[in-house]
């Protein structure tokens, strides 16, 4: 090759990146979104890949322009994305490593993810601190906009005291003589804020139940609950609250299977959702089953076209129905697109969040409105459904499954959660 | 306490108790006898425990695909531990540690931790992401009533299998040459040298021997559990904390410290919860507050 050849396209490439870098004078025809989600670790398999799966099959589709109306113009503000997935595992210190890396040195236009409540809580301040329009899938914890005001994150699903304040309505109305109660969380932020969300939310609506003095906290990744179950069964409470996911969730169910304890006590699964299609006949019937707001088997026959799309999509793709995360990521990769259709391919992370702000689409199983967290945190309504085994289809279902709307299980805008509920939940409207 | 008098509920706590310290006791034992006779703090531990679980939760799942009988499943558990210990034992004690053994006691640990996070790794590759099941052999054993609650058949044959590993090292290292060759070893690794001992040999079937405990700890658990990536991570330090209280190299200790664990913690779930986290370290603490070697730990010769 001669040497004017390569002096030639060295020089075009340098002026192109200068012209690219320091103009931004037209809009892009490319964008690179992080998806960061479980890819190693026991939350891969029930949470991690299919909310991979949900993320990349919707970009896709955005990219091809192929979803249902009215997102069915092409692209991200007409740029075309590319999903740069990256594994959540290995503790928050090395996320906001990772985070750093990802917005300093490959400058990514938008990272849209994340799984863990303890990342989110680290990261949020990093984000703002490096003013990057982030927008978090599925993690549950509500301190994230209630202990500070966020510029550039968001959340576009409801958070953890939804799911509880709804588990705690599901009972009183199907088990209103209920005297007593249990739990069993695990013991770090998120096993004690569903707990405690569950407790109080009881207290307040059936004050003639009570929780167990025993309830229990056992490490995450325990993996042998024979101690725990001992201890329930023991108990009078006649029912157990859980919001254990992933590896854990189906060990406690295998054996408390094991030893009739479902059959005795009636179990609450906060997380049960992403079970139900996994476990097969494993899964105990009777179960009153969360998929942690109105998605996977409790919208599975929701028929909207957006959902019909997404249900059979993902059926085609992954040969398994779509459980809960597989929606949180890929409403969250959407509420991407709306972002840059509004504010345009070349759009600031100032002029991205400014579109999301206070924002209201239809997802694919619901209406998404950005309304708390001052237009940063979603409200979306929140079901539960009892376990039954299809024999016939071979296949889990839920029956009476009941929806609660956003503004029932969800505090108004600028009350924390905790007081919302010990003060009677005013202003609840369901 | 509902349902139950006081005997039943300390018959409760009492199988509660061994159920644990018998998972303690398999995961904990193959951990000791290796540090005992190779002074090797093996972080790899937990990989033998992981690929034991995966390679039973594999063909347990395979085999009942083909329609073969459940029972099978414990022939899987037997066989799963012995192919796995003895080929990843071998693997790594010839292709590795024989050439660390002059080398520092910390680069050892590194070496292994170094291996253990290979080993997760390469599981990931080999079996996926997505959990493993394998119910079969617990879900085929079915449930007894005791002390006034259904427990599992399954989970109280996990003491019988502990007490026969724990009876199987003691007549090994009591009754049998191998045994006394092995003290010698442990005693005084040069001059069982010096007797005539050939030391490479007891080295690799001691490491194969404990990779074949902590693979045995794995396929026994994987019915009871989502095998998953990630669960030999749980299982090092809750062998660590068990073979540091009993005294690092004593198979007596590990026996005693699974148990003082395991009941103090079964304690702990049924009376007072909010402690359970914490039982297992605090009991640790404890003991080396007063016995910094451990309960039991082997008596060393001077060396002048």
């Amino acid at each position: 090759m001669n040497n004017k050849f390569i002096r030639g396209a060295v020089g075009f490439a340098a002026v192109s990146a200068i012209t690219l870098s320091g103009g931004m004078a037209f809009a892009k025809d490319a964008i690179s979104i992080a998806v960061p989600s479980f890819l190693t670790g026991g939350a891969a398999g029930p949470f991690g890949i299919p909310a991979m799966n949900g993320a990349k099959m919707v970009a896709d589709a955005i990219n091809a322009g192929k979803l249902p109306a009215p997102y069915n113009t092409k692209g991200f503000g007409g740029a075309s994305a590319t999903i740069i997935p990256l594994d959540e595992g290995g503790g928050a210190t090395k996320q906001v490593a990772e985070y750093r890396n990802l917005v300093e040195k490959r400058n990514v236009d938008a990272v849209v993810g994340y799984i863990s409540s303890g990342n989110c809580q680290a990261l949020a301040p990093v984000a703002e601190e490096l003013k990057q329009f982030t927008i978090f899938a599925t993690c549950g914890t509500p301190r994230i906009f209630e202990e500070a005001a966020r510029k550039y994150v968001f959340r576009t699903m409801g958070h953890a005291t939804a799911d509880n304040v709804a588990a705690a309505m599901y009972v009183k109305e199907k088990y209103p003589n209920l005297k007593g109660y249990t739990g069993i969380n695990q013991n770090y932020a998120w096993g004690q804020d569903s707990w405690r969300d569950f407790d109080l939310t009881l207290k307040q609506i059936m004050p003639g139940s009570s929780p167990s003095d025993k309830t229990q906290f056992p490490k995450i990744f325990a993996g042998q609950y024979g101690s725990e179950i001992s201890a329930m069964s023991l108990d009078k409470a006649e029912l157990i609250h859980t919001s254990f996911w992933g590896g854990d969730l189906e060990a406690f169910i295998f054996q408390g299977n094991a030893r009739g304890l479902f059959k005795k006590k009636i179990g609450v699964f906060t997380v049960g959702g992403t079970a139900a299609y996994r476990l097969g006949k494993k899964l105990p019937n009777g179960l009153v089953l969360g998929a942690r707001g109105p998605y996977g088997i409790l919208v599975r026959d929701r028929d909207t076209a957006l959902n019909n799309w997404f249900v059979s999509t993902y059926k085609n793709l992954y040969g398994t129905y779509p459980s809960g995360p597989a929606y949180q990521y890929g409403q969250a990769i959407l509420a991407t697109k709306i972002a840059y259709d509004k504010a345009g391919s070349d759009a600031t992370n100032e002029q991205l969040a400014d579109a999301l702000r206070g924002a209201t689409f239809e997802s694919f199983s619901t209406t998404i409105e950005m309304k708390l967290g001052n237009g940063h945190q979603a409200i979306t309504e929140n079901g539960y459904g009892i376990t039954e085994y299809d024999a016939e289809n071979g296949e889990n279902v839920v029956k009476d499954v009941k929806f609660y709307p956003a503004s029932c299980v969800l505090p108004p805008e600028g009350q924390n959660s905790v007081d919302w509920i010990k003060g009677g939940m005013k202003g609840a409207k369901c | 306490m509902v349902g139950g008098s006081v005997v039943e509920a300390a018959l409760t706590i009492l199988l509660d108790g061994l159920q644990f310290s018998s998972y303690l006791f398999i995961v904990s034992a193959g951990l000791t006898i290796i540090f005992g006779v190779m002074k090797i703090l093996n972080v790899a531990h937990g990989s033998f425990y992981a690929w034991g679980a995966y390679t039973a939760a594999f063909f347990i799942g395979k085999f009942s695909d083909m329609g073969l009988p459940d029972a099978m499943g414990f022939l899987i558990i037997i066989a799963a531990a012995i192919i796995v210990g003895v080929i990843l034992g071998f693997i790594i004690e010839q292709g590795i540690l024989k050439y660390m053994y002059h080398r520092d006691e910390v680069l050892i640990v590194l070496a292994t931790f170094g291996l253990f996070l290979v080993l997760e790794d390469i599981i990931l590759i080999a079996f996926g992401t997505d959990p493993y099941f394998a119910y079969q052999p617990m879900a085929l054993l079915d449930a007894v009533e005791m002390g006034g609650i259904v427990r599992d058949v399954y989970g109280l044959t996990l003491i019988g299998v502990a007490a026969l590993v724990a009876v199987g090292c003691w007549w090994l290292l009591n009754k049998t040459k191998w045994g006394t060759l092995l003290k010698a070893v442990i005693f005084d690794r040069e001059v069982g040298i010096a007797m005539g001992i050939n030391v490479p040999l007891v080295y690799t079937l001691t490491f194969i021997g404990g990779a074949i405990l902590g693979g045995l700890g794995g396929a026994y658990i994987a019915p009871t559990i989502s095998v998953a990536p990630g669960l030999g991570t749980e299982v090092i330090v809750l062998s660590f904390a068990v073979v540091v209280v009993g005294g690092m190299g004593s198979i007596a200790g590990a026996a005693i410290g699974s148990l003082i664990i395991g009941i103090l913690r079964a304690i702990a779930v049924h009376e007072l919860p909010q402690v359970e986290l914490f039982v297992v370290f605090a009991v640790m603490a404890v003991v080396l507050v007063f016995r910094p070697e451990g309960l039991f730990a082997p008596a060393k010769p001077r060396k002048i």
